[in-house]
């Protein structure tokens, strides 16, 4: 492979000064900014696993949060039973990861809006299941209490130290989808979206990498889940319903499906511009929707696709057909 | 001689009351470019589906390398040795050239593991690079496939094809839509590809010039079976031939 290129260097200080922000942007906050930020960032999480299932991997799920459901049930019943959550972490993402794959199973059957609606009714049953089964989960009242983790030197029972616990889990959860993504999976996730035809006649078992995209997609979505149960100490099957899911698929879309840092912009939008417009007080839910309209409508691609076509318009490709200047006799 | 690359035996493949192909045997030998021709309707599609596994066949048997693919899915096909093109543009339009010629060669290398937790191009850059060269698309290779003229879209499925290094490459219709300057440019890669490594070639083609210069052995079909076989010159001459293609 080539070296780092000037495209690679901007980008590596743009992250860098990203994470510095990250890390300054909390300190001097009240409690309520800090839990909101903290929320972007499960959020961002749940939003990344997405965006390998669908973005990457073009394999449409309605059911994000039911991931996320798993994650922080499974989180919240083993702390509860004295677990430390660093030992109930891998128990959640485990489950999330079996369950991703059984999911991905009628994906090698059904496509798009068919896909939709199965996901959809995964959401649903996990709803279901989390309301009357409430010898495990608590049904409607659901279950408190749950201990944040200590770390002896570092506990994050205050807001700040679990901000910056959560920022650390959202930048090794970043590295490691960098790495998938840039990987040859993350090669073959992007040929089964756009020609699985094709990818499976070059060799790549599209049957395989359906299932793991929907699997990694969903341990995403349990880690998320692992990170609310601790952030909220009180988790209800109504955090997880349908609503939630489409929640994530907007930050999504709105991000940029398919672009690495969309889910980042994306939750940002979905999580911090309503708190941003608080201060047009009984408006704000109305600029708010009003705002995601206007940027689906003119920004289909997402915010993050906004710069390529801005630097499309700015400075135009201007490609040689070699084939018509060799027929025109012009080579 | 050797033994076949690709064997086909008896195939019969009915839509309803219709006999596409009708008991269809031929081999071909390593080296070989062997042209399918015939009229519409007259079972090429049909058979080239057969052989690739699309459509199983009502009866008779396609061996690749003296086995059965009966049942194959087209990933183990390919594993096993057999690339192919398509009719229709079929680049990964938002991938980069390299991208595109790499993902045609990673899933023969390593393990599943090795390619989560290896290099990113899985070590086939150089490799791609060469490939990219050879059919002279180098000033192409950081480009998205997807942008490229229809010919070059051509070619980088070409070179897709034989990124793996297969001993048997199917092309369909490969000729289609592609302007005159790069179809000789496009014939002149294959018949050099061919003459390197001597991959053997199934052409299912209507460009009948195309066909006649790049192939050394044509089986024509008409009506589902083969109605005649020989060199180039010898398909020329045909009377039975130039019948089934005037309607005689």
């Amino acid at each position: 492979m080539r070296g780092l290129s000037v495209r690679d260097v901007w980008r590596s200080v743009a992250i860098a000064l990203l994470l510095v922000a990250a890390i300054l942007l909390p300190i001097g906050q009240k409690n309520y900014i800090i839990y909101v930020l903290t929320s972007w960032l499960i959020f961002t999480i749940a939003a990344m696993g997405l965006n390998l299932t669908l973005g990457y991997a073009g394999q449409i799920s309605l059911a994000q949060a039911s991931f996320m459901a798993i994650g922080a049930y499974v989180t919240a019943l083993l702390t509860l039973a004295g677990w430390h959550w660093l030992a109930a972490l891998p128990p959640a993402l485990i489950i999330s990861f079996v369950v991703g794959l059984i999911l991905g199973y009628p994906a090698l059957r059904v496509k798009g809006h068919f896909l939709a609606f199965v996901t959809l009714a995964f959401n649903t049953l996990v709803f279901l299941v989390l309301r009357n089964e409430d010898w495990l989960t608590g049904g409607t009242y659901g279950l408190s209490g749950m201990p944040r983790p200590d770390f002896g030197l570092f506990s994050t029972d205050k807001h700040l130290p679990f901000y910056y616990f959560t920022l650390g889990i959202t930048v090794i959860a970043a590295l490691a989808l960098w790495g998938i993504v840039r990987s040859p999976w993350g090669r073959a996730f992007k040929a089964l979206r756009e020609n699985p035809v094709r990818a499976e006649s070059l060799g790549v078992d599209t049957r395989r990498v359906t299932l793991l995209a929907f699997a990694i997609g969903s341990v995403y979505g349990g880690l998320a889940g692992a990170l609310i149960t601790p952030l909220v100490q009180f988790i209800e099957p109504g955090s997880f319903g349908l609503a939630h899911s489409l929640r994530i698929l907007l930050m999504v879309v709105v991000g940029g499906a398919g672009y690495f840092f969309g889910p980042f912009i994306g939750a940002a939008v979905v999580i911090l511009l309503p708190e941003v417009l608080r201060f047009t007080e009984g408006y704000y839910l109305i600029i708010y929707s009003a705002l995601v309209i206007v940027m689906l409508v003119f920004v289909p691609s997402g915010l993050i696709g906004v710069w390529g076509r801005l630097k499309a318009k700015v400075w135009p490709k201007q490609q040689v057909r070699t084939d018509m200047a060799e027929g025109a006799g012009l080579q | 001689m050797s033994d076949p690359v690709l064997s086909i035996r008896n195939i019969e493949k009915s839509f309803g009351g219709i006999r596409a192909v009708r008991g269809v045997s031929f081999d071909v030998h390593k080296g070989e470019v062997l042209g399918l021709i015939g009229p519409n309707g007259s079972g090429k599609s049909t058979l080239f589906n057969c052989i690739l596994g699309q459509l199983a066949p009502d009866a008779g048997e396609v061996s690749v390398n003296g086995r059965s693919v009966a049942g194959m899915r087209a990933s183990q096909m390919n594993r096993l040795g057999v690339g192919r093109t398509f009719q229709q543009l079929s680049v990964f339009p938002k991938m980069s050239v390299l991208d595109n010629i790499i993902l045609a060669g990673q899933e023969h290398h390593g393990t599943m593991l090795s390619r989560l937790f290896g290099a990113p191009d899985a070590g086939l850059t150089g490799e791609a690079e060469r490939m990219i060269a050879f059919f002279r698309l180098t000033h192409l290779r950081d480009e998205l496939a997807g942008s490229l003229s229809y010919g070059q879209q051509k070619l980088v499925d070409a070179a897709m094809a034989f990124m793996a290094g297969p001993s048997l490459v199917l092309l369909d219709e490969p000729a289609g839509g592609v302007n005159l300057t790069m179809l000789s440019h496009f014939k002149e890669r294959l018949s050099a590809y061919n003459a390197e490594h001597g991959t053997t070639f199934v052409v299912i083609e209507h460009n009948m010039e195309f066909v006649m210069s790049l192939c050394t052995r044509i089986i024509v079909l008409a009506e589902g079976a083969v109605i005649a076989e020989g060199s180039p010159d010898e398909i020329r001459a045909n009377q039975t031939v130039i019948d089934a293609y005037l309607g005689g």
